[in-house]
């Protein structure tokens, strides 16, 4: 097995042993799942969101290394309070600078956390049958990760599958 | 990355005990070998073996000497059959591109199995860019290699069969003996090489009852310092260098040879091979231990590989569900328990151990998997510590998993 070492900065290990917002949230608006645990990186985004299209609370689960729980964590810190239109704005490079930097063999877990932030706020219009015009109809660059991931995941599971029955 | 490091070690100050697992990577080496070590740096035989001067022969004699013992515990039948390399990557590259080097006209077909390590497994794949045709042979889901399939596999044209006696992730312990009857019975020309590394020293190996052609077996594997191991080659079976350079003592691997190593590896071998009975009674106690312990007390675990007198003395590998790999070792190691993962979480290709794949192990279990190695300097109390934390570090990382479904 390829191994990189991983030298995680302190914010990292922080959110990794200390999580904020970690866990399932009952009341939420909307929920959005990104990832695949067949490649060992799921996440999911818990958002309540207000009237004015705010994000009042953020919580999240992780399947996934220290990494994507860190990225995950920091996320719904970073979205707390923020309108929509301005969440949508995160980028995965503004999640990495905010846990202090990551492994470029980590930087998908940024990405994904991102993609699961964007679902998230797409589903919620979606599910008002909103579409306010800030709102791309393109899928952006986070996304097109997420879902390249899943059916990275797909793929490999149906090769296993075919081979068993070979 | 260097301050990141420090504040990873910082985060591990004040741990109440310290246990070392991970003999699979490397191994912290016993006092009794360092000691063995020391005065060969500085205080004798410091030369180079082939010179001609009193530095020079002393290491002259001592590599000799180290050679004897490590024949002597191998079975072998001369010293010149053991050759030192500097590890296990090394003699496995030498033992497959030497051998297809030197049958080079005489077939193009090399047969190993699914759960080889890296350095057979990548350097099968490596020689079938130059024409070589590589067949990889099956297992089941304990591990153990298809001996039907071997049959079929083998042919005229097979120059070499390659499989591990025992498998460094999930300890199987293989039947070599069957495997290269079965080999020489289709074609007696095959050359029959084992990498012996997690066989030697733990379970009863002997080259010559076995009648290898070719075997590697590893310094740290058996607790010696890393950057040495040994090809047993058969005498009389032919192979080629695939380093050039000024050769000494060591007719396969070119340069100067490392005598403080060597003789760490020898003495590591002589240890090893003192009370041997005693010791591998001693690991696989241990090893019951942890695996009794952590299947009694955590829910959705499972053992790979085999159970009981098939599976190494030393080997405990373990998926536990709905907990990922990289998360678990890294909050084990916070604790003092340090271990490895078969995860993919430090790979970009997002597949996991090779080995679990192939005994038919799902990506998810894959990923949760940890695997420890015991020796018989682990104590019980060392295991019951374990045993303790373990627990709590999964239902940790289950914790942050919480409701999502895992499948």
């Amino acid at each position: 097995m390829s191994r990189a070492p991983l030298p995680y900065n302190p914010k990292i290990l922080e959110l990794f042993r200390n999580p904020k917002n970690l866990g399932r949230m009952e009341d939420a608006t909307v929920t959005a799942v990104a990832g695949n645990p067949s490649c060992g990186d799921m996440i999911i985004f818990y958002l309540k969101i207000n009237d004015e299209d705010v994000i009042e609370k953020a919580s999240f689960e992780s399947y996934g290394c220290a990494a994507n729980i860190a990225t995950s964590s920091i996320v719904t810190e970073m979205v707390k309070g923020m309108k929509l239109e301005d969440a949508w704005k995160i980028s995965w490079k503004s999640v990495i600078d905010a846990v202090g930097g990551l492994p470029s063999v980590k930087f998908h877990c940024g990405i994904l956390a991102v993609g699961a932030l964007k679902r998230a706020i797409r589903a919620y219009y979606k599910n008002r049958r909103l579409s306010p015009g800030w709102l791309p109809k393109e899928h952006t660059f986070e996304e097109k990760q997420a879902l390249e991931e899943e059916e990275l995941a797909e793929m490999l599971s149906k090769r296993m599958k075919m081979e068993e029955e070979k | 990355m260097i301050e990141n490091i420090r504040e990873l070690l910082k985060a591990h100050e004040g741990l109440k005990r310290e246990v070392y697992l991970d003999v699979e990577n490397s191994s912290m080496v016993p006092k009794e070998v360092v000691d063995a070590m020391l005065p060969y740096f500085n205080q004798r035989a410091y030369g180079n073996p082939t010179l001609t001067h009193k530095p020079g022969w002393e290491a002259f004699e001592t590599i000799m000497e180290s050679s004897e013992k490590i024949a002597t515990s191998l079975g072998c039948k001369t010293l010149e059959e053991v050759n030192f390399t500097p590890g296990e990557t090394e003699a496995n590259n030498l033992a497959l591109m030497g051998t297809a080097f030197s049958m080079k006209g005489k077939g193009k077909r090399i047969v190993i199995s699914e759960i080889e390590p890296l350095s057979v497994l990548h350097v099968a794949d490596l020689l079938s860019k130059y024409g070589f045709t590589i067949v990889k042979i099956p297992v089941d889901g304990e591990g153990f290699i298809d001996l039907e399939k071997l049959r079929e596999a083998v042919d005229k044209e097979t120059i070499l069969v390659s499989l591990s006696a025992v498998n460094h992730e999930i300890g199987t312990i293989e039947p070599v003996k069957e495997a290269l009857e079965i080999v020489k019975d289709r074609n007696p020309k095959t050359i029959f090489h084992t990498d012996a590394s997690d066989a030697y020293g733990k379970i009863p190996f002997n080259v010559q009852d076995l009648n290898a052609d070719l075997a590697t077996i590893s310094s740290y594997k058996i607790l010696g310092p890393r950057g040495v191991g040994a090809l047993y080659v058969k005498e009389g079976v032919n192979m080629e260098r695939i380093l050039e350079g000024q050769i000494g003592t060591q007719k396969l691997w070119p340069g100067v040879e490392n005598t403080p190593l060597i003789v760490g590896f020898a003495k590591a071998s002589e240890l090893a091979f003192k009370n041997f009975g005693e010791n591998v009674n001693n690991m696989r106690r241990l090893r019951d231990r942890l695996i009794d312990g952590i299947i009694g007390k955590i829910p959705d675990v499972r053992l790979n590989g085999p159970k009981g007198d098939k599976r190494a003395p030393d080997n405990v590998n373990i998926s536990f569900l709905r907990c990922e790999g990289e998360a678990l070792t890294i909050e084990l190691s916070l604790n003092g328990v340090y271990v490895s993962s078969g995860s993919a979480c430090t790979r970009r290709l997002l597949q996991p151990s090779h080995v679990l794949v192939a005994i038919g192990r799902k990506f998810v279990e894959a990923h949760g998997s940890i695997l420890m190695k015991v020796t018989r300097y682990h104590t019980a109390e060392d295991i019951d510590y374990v045993l303790e934390v373990v627990p709590k570090a999964v239902e940790r990382i289950r914790g942050i998993v919480g409701s999502m479904e895992v499948k």
